[in-house]
């Protein structure tokens, strides 16, 4: 990667210094709480995507008289009240779990980009949507969820929606807050000064480098979904039986939690694993990506 | 070099980490500060004029930085080894240090007066009423008008040259040795400059203390130091009496950053520009850092990095084939 | 004649609405009847210290400020009034900005060739081709290697940096500049580098400039005229070696004796005292009296205005107008056109 070139203009001699590329990329990999999250990560979405090469078994397969099997040789995570193989249905589980969290902090990203943006550009339309995300803010995220699950009816893109809806006002504040601090930057100037429309200074100079605390959030976002999906299948509004999901299966096990301590066991270790996961990739990300709150 | 030496730094060698290891910000600096004397220290961003400032005291960051080699030697000790109590005594009290930006300086939510008795309470344990007319004299003496009202003022109603008036209260409420005072006029109008740098000619006169004085401006050392030191790349390219220096530069950077300087008193046309650009602490350069810039290289330049040589009883310059040939012009 | 003249500029004025000390707001007049001229290839310096209102002028000029007073006209246009809008569109492409910073002034995630691209791509005049043709020979042109259209701006010192900055403000081929503080930013070495570069430029193509600083002596290097601002208006105007070698305004000469000079036995000057007035409490009068060596009783009172004082020189001081305040410090400045005789300065400088 490196190599040194010679100028030949009117200045002359106006040698480059070697090319460094990746910086960021390659402090990201060089973090150590970066590599432990992303690979608890992959591990877990490895586990998901291949579910069936893993297990071979059928999650909504009931088999009555193997009913609370202790964790063995045959069913390494034992099996519920239905017989059913207690591995299996975590990793189905985590395929629903881990595409929710995914879903939200993807949707919610996005929405809250936009609006904030939206709100840095066009000062007018800045008090409103303020307004509204602070009005969204003012419920705990979970109640704000649970109404609108109830509302929607208690289905999957219930839940997305839901938890959406409740972490956009986050992400929203946070593009806002740099996207006016780049959008007096001298290169946005520049642009203006050059006769740049309002749309390219958004999505060519201000959204860019905006991004890169949404980026962290993002990460923190996922893992607060997954936590709050399995809270919502706890109490009965959120992803519905026989489909697996992390929270339906501790919901389900929570009756027997003394004589099949497994059934509970098993999927809130993927939802610890997956939230630890994802907070050290997010506390990876931003050590790079915002050298402010870089400690030592 | 003179025997009344106040600070002697000797082969200071300060290294950074980095993606890729420790690479050396500077190397090998080693000068006297006299007792009541005048030193300017000049150079361009990445010189290491105030990472050696800041190594005096051993106010480096931790963690990110290290001392390769090296002493400090302050009455009898050395404070780079020095044990961090003797080292908060001797900091505000024997050497104080003024930095370039009086905001970030001053703790916004303190008035001028808290500020200012902190430091006396710290290292000379007066009371509060003490510390509280201690302060007032101060900024008297800083020429702060109506030192008595102002007192009680919050940092944010002075204006940037208010600012560095107070800081430079602070620095010399303990009547230091040495004030080691980092770009102290950059962020300030030119007209506010002339003040500041008159004042700080004062105090100096009146307290008798050393100042050492760093700056990217060949003109403010000029009208303020008695002694310069030049430094490119993290090391001491030249040093020599300030007439000297600015009469017969040896070194073919001082020079180049002489002739460089637009003349207020007239000139038109293009500039002597040095060719290139700064190097990076951690580029790879054969011999002289100065080489690939400079317009006088030789073989000899790119064999060995060269020595800095005394020339005279006060001039030393790091250069080869100047320091071989002395005489000639 | 007028054909030669860029830019017009007449009476500017211009306040911010800030909010004031209990919340209410406030405005702050920063520029106060500004008027000057720069001709085809033509540098105008403007030179003052902080709270001057020279940053601010300029970026009137390329309309990143309306003014809420006085007219600009660009090229013949005004862009000021109700055809603000579209004459700016009209003489946009004619028209750059170089910046102070040469780290604020790239986006950091554009490569160096779509920065640099950027006014063409936004006129969308050229071919992709075309586009990539002018890039390259733009970085010839400031000095920069063909292949750093590809790399990102972090990979570049500060002066390289400027060096793109300058190539994009060129990749229209503008015939005006304002240059804000170009090179205040740089090392030393840098600067001499970069000053080169505007004057090889400027002799190449005609260009003309508004070069704001406060570094006198970089403006003595690369203008034709300068400007000196005070507070927020012109306080003497004329060319540059004119003012440097007999400056009028009591406010140039103390600016000009505070500047340090790399002459270690010069005799230095009496420094002058006080600070920039506020603007939100500006003292009435010149609003230089409250620090000026020579103020009279008159200063308090009334706002002196831009005067011819002869060779090509207009000062905004009582000093230079009855023929009553100075009688004897007439002889060297011819007498102006009305006949007042004008005062000279040497009994005004104390160095």
């Amino acid at each position: 990667m490196t190599e040194i070139a010679l100028a030949t203009g009117p200045a002359g001699g106006a040698v480059l210094a070697p090319r460094r590329r990746f910086i960021a990329l390659r402090r990201l990999a060089a973090h150590r709480s970066f590599q432990i999250g992303l690979c608890l990560v992959l591990l877990l979405a490895v586990a998901a995507i291949f579910a069936p090469v893993i297990t071979g078994i059928d999650p909504s397969a009931m088999k009555v008289r193997l009913r609370f099997k202790p964790p063995s040789e045959a069913f390494p995570f034992g099996t519920d009240s239905f017989g059913r193989d207690v591995l299996t249905r975590v990793l189905y589980g985590a395929r629903v779990s881990l595409w929710i969290g995914l879903v939200v902090a993807v949707m919610s990203g996005v929405c809250g980009a936009v609006i904030g943006v939206l709100a840095a550009q066009f000062r007018r339309l800045d008090a409103p949507l303020m307004r509204l995300m602070d009005a969204l803010m003012s419920f705990p995220a979970i109640l704000l969820a649970l109404g609108i699950t109830a509302a929607l009816g208690p289905r999957m893109e219930s839940v997305i929606i839901a938890l959406t809806v409740a972490y956009v006002p986050a992400g929203a504040r946070i593009v806002r807050a740099s996207a006016l601090v780049v959008r007096e930057l001298d290169y946005v100037q520049a642009a203006r000064i050059a006769g740049a429309s309002d749309l390219r200074i958004m999505f060519r100079h201000i959204l860019p480098n905006s991004v890169s605390p949404l980026l962290v959030q993002m990460t923190f976002v996922f893992a607060y979904s997954i936590l709050a999906e399995a809270a919502l299948s706890f109490l009965g509004v959120g992803v519905q039986p026989p489909t697996a999901s992390w929270g339906n299966i501790i919901a389900e096990g929570r009756d027997y939690a003394t004589e099949a301590w497994w059934v509970m066991l098993f999927p809130g270790l993927g939802i610890s694993l997956a939230a630890l996961g994802l907070n050290l990739l997010g506390d990876g990300l931003r050590d790079v990506l915002d050298p402010r709150l870089k400690s030592g | 070099m003179t025997a009344s030496s106040l600070v002697s730094i000797e082969d200071l060698t300060v290294q950074f980490r980095t993606d890729r290891g420790w690479t050396t910000a500077i190397e090998g600096v080693s000068f006297d500060v006299a007792e009541g004397d005048c030193v300017g220290v000049v150079g361009e961003s990445g010189s290491g004029k105030s990472v050696t400032a800041l190594s005096m005291l051993r106010l480096h960051a931790r963690g990110t930085s290290r001392f390769a080699r090296g002493s400090v030697r302050y009455g009898g000790q050395d404070l780079l080894r020095a044990p961090e109590r003797t080292l908060r005594q001797i900091r505000g009290r024997d050497i104080a240090m003024v930095f370039q930006d009086p905001m970030s300086s001053l703790n916004p939510v303190l008035t001028i007066c808290d500020q200012i008795s902190e430091t006396l309470c710290l290292h000379q344990g007066v009371s509060r009423a003490a510390a509280r007319q201690r302060a007032i004299e101060l900024l008297d003496l800083v020429r702060i008008p109506d030192a008595s009202r102002r007192v009680d003022e919050y940092p944010h109603r002075l204006s940037g040259g208010m600012r560095q008036r107070v800081m430079i209260a602070i620095a010399i409420a303990c009547r230091p040795r040495l004030l080691i005072a980092d770009e102290p006029t950059t962020a300030l109008d030119v007209t506010i400059q002339a003040q500041i740098l008159e004042l700080l000619r004062d105090l100096r006169a009146e307290l008798g203390m050393a100042v050492m004085l760093i700056s990217h401006d060949l003109g403010v050392i000029a009208e303020f130091a008695r002694r310069v030191i030049v430094m490119y790349a993290g090391r001491i390219v030249e040093d020599a009496p300030v007439d000297v220096l600015f009469r017969a530069p040896r070194h073919p950077y001082t020079e180049g950053l002489m002739a460089s300087m637009p003349a207020l008193e007239g000139g038109a046309g293009r500039l002597y520009a040095i060719p290139g650009r700064i190097p990076d602490a951690d580029e790879p350069i054969a011999g002289c850092r100065f080489g690939p810039r400079c317009a006088h290289v030789e073989a000899i330049c790119q064999a060995a990095a060269p020595e800095l040589v005394a020339i005279g009883a006060t001039h030393r310059v790091r250069c080869t084939p100047r320091t071989r040939t002395s005489g000639t012009s | 004649m007028a054909d030669d003249v860029l830019v017009e500029v007449r009476d500017l004025d211009m306040a911010f609405k800030i909010k004031g000390q209990r919340g209410q707001p406030t405005m702050l007049h920063v520029l106060h009847k500004l008027s000057f001229d720069i001709g085809r290839g033509e540098t105008l310096g403007l030179v003052g210290e902080s709270g001057s209102g020279k940053s601010t002028a300029g970026r009137i000029l390329v309309g990143l400020f309306e003014p809420t007073g006085g007219s600009v006209k660009l090229f013949g246009r005004p862009i000021t009034g109700p055809e603000r809008r579209a004459n700016l569109a009209a003489v946009r492409s004619r028209l750059q900005f170089v910046f102070q910073d040469p780290h604020a002034a790239l986006n950091p995630r554009l490569r160096v060739g779509d920065s640099i691209a950027e006014p063409i791509d936004i006129a969308g005049t050229m071919s992709r081709r075309d586009r990539n043709d002018r890039v390259k020979e733009l970085l010839e042109m400031v000095g920069l290697p063909r292949d750093s259209a590809e790399r990102f701006p972090h990979e570049f010192s500060g002066g390289q940096r400027q060096r793109i900055v300058i190539a994009r403000a060129l990749a229209l081929a503008p015939a005006f500049i304002v240059c804000d503080e170009p090179v205040s930013a740089l090392d030393v070495s840098m600067q001499a580098q970069i000053i080169n570069l505007l004057m090889d430029l400027q002799a190449r193509f005609g260009l003309s400039y508004l070069f704001i600083a406060h570094d006198l002596a970089v403006v003595r290097a690369v203008t034709h005229r300068v400007a000196v601002m005070y507070a927020g208006s012109i306080v003497e105007v004329a060319p540059k070696d004119v003012l440097y070698e007999k400056p009028q305004h009591p406010y140039t000469q103390a600016l000009l004796d505070a500047v340090p000079r790399p002459d270690p036995a010069r005799v230095r000057p009496q420094v002058i005292g006080g600070e920039v007035p506020s603007l939100l409490v500006p003292p009435p009068g010149c609003r230089f009296h409250t620090r000026c060596p020579h103020a009279m009783p008159r200063c308090r009172v009334d706002i002196p205005v831009l005067r011819e004082t002869g060779d090509g020189r207009q000062t905004a001081c009582h000093l230079y107008e009855g023929p009553s305040v100075i009688p004897s410090a007439a002889r060297d400045l011819p007498r102006s056109a009305h006949g007042a005789s004008s005062a000279g300065d040497p009994s005004l400088r104390s160095g």
